[in-house]
């Protein structure tokens, strides 16, 4: 009888330490997003947030019209190397992958995946800074690629592997070409989760830092050409957030809110379209 | 097509024809597909070149004793990576320590059929979405939130009620290790309780259900039947979130002090390989200063991609099939 009782109070106990990890667990997250919101929205709402680039130190006022548009450029470029060819390698997994070629670049994904992001700044540093001689938004865009290549090729290869093996059986039997079944039957019918896969690894290309210090470098000033410098959101926020200016604090805060909510809109966008996709 | 009918079977020419237009274009297809997964090795092979040649002159230079160097000294062109090597792995296993059992909880709750499931979605999707958070972000709020509160509150409670230690002593800058472990913990949280709940998720419904059966409590089958046959994948969990912890940079960077010490005690500044690496790249001058650096990294990456291989390897033997998160 006794040790009745002991042992339901130990399930019990049980219970309530899961309770608590899972209330611990959820909370930094609120925490963090009130924070962010709380200290963001006033420069955010601050005149020239959006239309004026950086001011110097001291001087009150300024935006980050050059970050806003040094990370839609940065991250754009990426994406357009990386969505194409991240696709193209997810369907050579999924159709042509079963031998020793697919198995090597699943490990090399893999590898990649797991490798820090400054990993990729030192390679994006290596192969076009220190060749081409200076920093470049476009060596960015290419440590970023890269660095959004696994993320697009494994959503690929796994949402062409759930397309039903009796759809490629169908286009087959009509007569069909195995390049065209697999472009005008797998891959639409695959397409929410490869769009899935590539919002994602934009969304996540567009949060880095550690790449950006060794390529973009940043720039306080507003630049389209990618062969130069250039300035990004997680920049902005790396760099005012240790200044001593408050109105450059107020800056990284907005910056960041804005960081937020660039990823979270893409990670909507892509619940919503996984959503109609499947509708 | 179209005049799909029985008397229309033979027509060789056309049919001919067709196919050969046809496999031209698989062929082209094909080769393709085949030059993209070449691309991935060629990429491969010059991540490992970018990794490793602009380390070489460190490496001639410093040898073995590179790693054990104590002092950090760019002035005087002295670099030894034991402070960095050292600060990372104890940031990493405090980030892991406080992930570790907060994540299993959640995940076991997460994991979980039947009752409060309207709570599992939203609470599944708040975890996650801190997943998605920015790294500059969380370290942002940790430069200007959480040191503040480590500073006043956390640190001098530590230092009162545990200060016998050897690791809460000293002064409490809000700065140093144990931030930057508090900071890695709440990083690695969304990964560690994803993956133990689809491993937790992934044990027999039957073998629960005949411990439930058997007259055990829900503790005493989550003890004795889920835990045991889940020890594997969660260790692979545990694995591949101490591998992100290991190569976490900007959140790091902001809150550890940047300041090449070994010290025991938790509320020491310090410095990690990648805060390093972050904190000094764009000002260091000459090919000794850029290769120590650049050595550096390699460390880095050789460490990460150990860790984050026996992890695969461990949730893949327990699954059969790849971790769902990556």
């Amino acid at each position: 009888m006794n040790r009745l009782i002991v042992r339901i109070a130990v399930d019990r106990l049980v219970t309530g330490l899961i309770a608590i990890s899972v209330a611990l667990a959820a909370i930094p997250v609120i925490i963090l997003l009130l924070f962010v919101v709380i200290k963001g929205v006033p420069g955010i709402l601050a005149s020239g947030f959006f239309t004026q680039s950086f001011h110097p130190y001291g001087v009150p006022g300024g935006g980050v019209l050059n970050a806003i548009v040094g990370t839609l450029e940065i991250v754009g470029i990426g994406s357009l190397l990386a969505v194409p060819v991240g696709a193209l390698i997810g369907i050579f997994l999924s159709e042509y992958g079963r031998n020793q070629i697919g198995d090597t670049v699943r490990f090399i994904s893999d590898v990649l995946t797991g490798l820090p992001s400054i990993a990729f700044g030192i390679f994006g540093y290596t192969v076009l800074v220190a060749t081409l001689g200076h920093f470049s938004a476009v060596s960015a865009s290419v440590a970023l690629a890269v660095l959004m290549l696994p993320v697009i090729l494994r959503a690929t290869e796994t949402a062409l592997l759930l397309v039903p093996h009796s759809l490629r059986e169908a286009g087959l039997a009509l007569g069909a070409p195995r390049w065209r079944v697999t472009m005008e039957v797998i891959v639409p019918a695959a397409l929410g989760g490869i769009v899935t896969g590539a919002l994602l690894a934009m969304a996540r290309a567009a949060g880095e830092t550690a790449p950006l210090l060794f390529t973009a470098l940043g720039n306080d000033y507003l630049q389209t050409n990618p062969l130069r410098p250039m300035g990004a959101l997680a920049l902005t926020v790396f760099r005012n957030a240790l200044l001593p200016y408050s109105n450059l604090q107020d800056q990284a805060w907005a910056a960041g809110l804005l960081l937020v909510m660039l990823v979270a809109l893409t990670n909507i966008l892509a619940r919503i379209y996984v959503r109609r996709i499947q509708r | 097509m179209s005049r799909a009918t029985a008397e229309v079977i033979p027509a060789p020419p056309v049919a001919k024809s067709h196919r050969r237009r046809f496999n031209a274009g698989d062929q082209v297809f094909t080769g393709l597909a085949y030059a993209a997964a070449l691309l991935m090795i060629v990429i491969a092979v010059i991540f490992v070149i970018a990794l490793v040649i602009p380390a070489l002159p460190a490496i001639t230079s410093f040898g073995v004793g590179f790693l054990t160097g104590r002092v950090w000294d760019p002035v005087h062109l002295r670099f030894g990576a034991l402070p960095a090597i050292y600060g990372t792995l104890v940031t990493s296993a405090i980030g892991i320590l406080l992930a570790f059992p907060i994540g299993l909880g959640a995940a076991l709750f997460l994991a979980e059929e039947g009752g409060l499931s309207a709570i599992r979605g939203p609470l599944s999707f708040a975890i996650e979405l801190l997943a998605a958070i920015p790294s500059v972000v969380i370290g942002l709020w940790a430069f200007f939130i959480l040191t503040p509160i480590m500073r006043s509150i956390v640190d001098p409670f530590l230092n009162h009620t545990l200060g016998f230690l050897p690791f809460f002593r000293g002064g409490a800058s809000g700065y140093g290790y144990l931030t930057a472990g508090v900071v890695l913990a709440i990083m690695v949280l969304p990964i560690m309780t994803a993956l133990s709940r689809d491993v937790i998720r992934a044990v027999p419904r039957a073998l629960r259900e005949a411990s439930l059966a058997l007259g055990a409590t829900n503790a005493e089958s989550i003890w004795s039947v889920v835990l045991p046959f889940a020890r594997v994948g969660i260790t692979g969990a545990v694995l591949l979130s101490l591998g992100r912890a290991l190569g976490e940079t900007i959140a790091v960077t902001m809150v550890i002090g940047n300041s090449p010490n070994i010290s025991a005690s938790l509320f020491s500044l310090g410095y990690t390989l990648p805060s390093v690496i972050a904190n000094e790249f764009t000002e260091a001058v000459g090919k000794v200063y850029q290769g120590a650096l650049f050595e550096l990294a390699l460390i880095l990456a050789l460490i990460t991609i150990v860790v984050n291989v026996l992890a695969r390897l461990l949730i893949w033997r327990f699954k059969g099939s790849e971790p769902s998160v990556a």
